[in-house]
């Protein structure tokens, strides 16, 4: 799992059905110091409860697609948690 | 498999149920005796604590076999915590 920030969401009417009820954010990968890194994917909230501006940690791939309910949807990445607090030595 | 280095943990109250009750780990990828660009958040089936050097599963498949749950959104698991590492000089 990686660390990511929501930056915003993506509104899409015609889709996949197994996609329906879906909320869709943008993340930004994040290093372990909290800077971005890479580019933004487009993630499932599997939490129901991210927002703009949350740190949270998210899944990539199959495991992205089991964190769904009903699981197995065509997802690639999915927000798993929210980060209350991150705790890293320098 | 990979080899880390414990460098802190994810606290999080709002998370997918599979996580409930499972430790979070930061780890700093390890190659060589030397850090490279890349951590993992992990969760930890052995009780490995900061700054050790552990051996990190990163594959689903096997990931959902430890916990034995199909639908586990988990790939980076801790699994091993390491002696002590002899590499040929090459």
């Amino acid at each position: 799992m990686q660390l990511g920030r929501v930056r915003g969401s993506v509104v899409a009417t015609v889709k996949d059905p197994a996609m329906e009820g879906m909320k869709l954010l943008i993340v930004q990968p994040l290093d372990k110091s909290l800077a971005d890194v890479g580019e933004c994917v487009v993630a499932a909230d599997a939490v129901h409860q991210s927002g703009d501006g949350d740190l949270i940690y998210f899944v990539a791939s199959r495991e992205a697609a089991e964190a769904m309910q009903p699981r197995f949807v065509p997802v690639d990445h999915a927000i798993v948690g929210i980060v209350d607090e991150v705790d890293v030595r320098p | 498999m990979k080899v880390g280095r414990v460098i802190g943990n994810v606290v999080s109250t709002i998370k997918h149920d599979f996580f409930e009750g499972e430790r979070l780990l930061m780890v700093q990828l390890v190659d060589n005796g030397e850090d490279y660009d890349g951590y993992l958040i992990c969760t930890d089936v052995v009780g490995a604590g900061s700054d050790e050097t552990v051996l990190i599963l990163d594959e689903g498949s096997s990931a959902r076999t430890i916990y034995g749950i199909e639908s586990a959104p988990i790939r980076s698991v801790i699994v091993g915590i390491i002696d002590d590492i002899h590499e040929l000089d090459t």
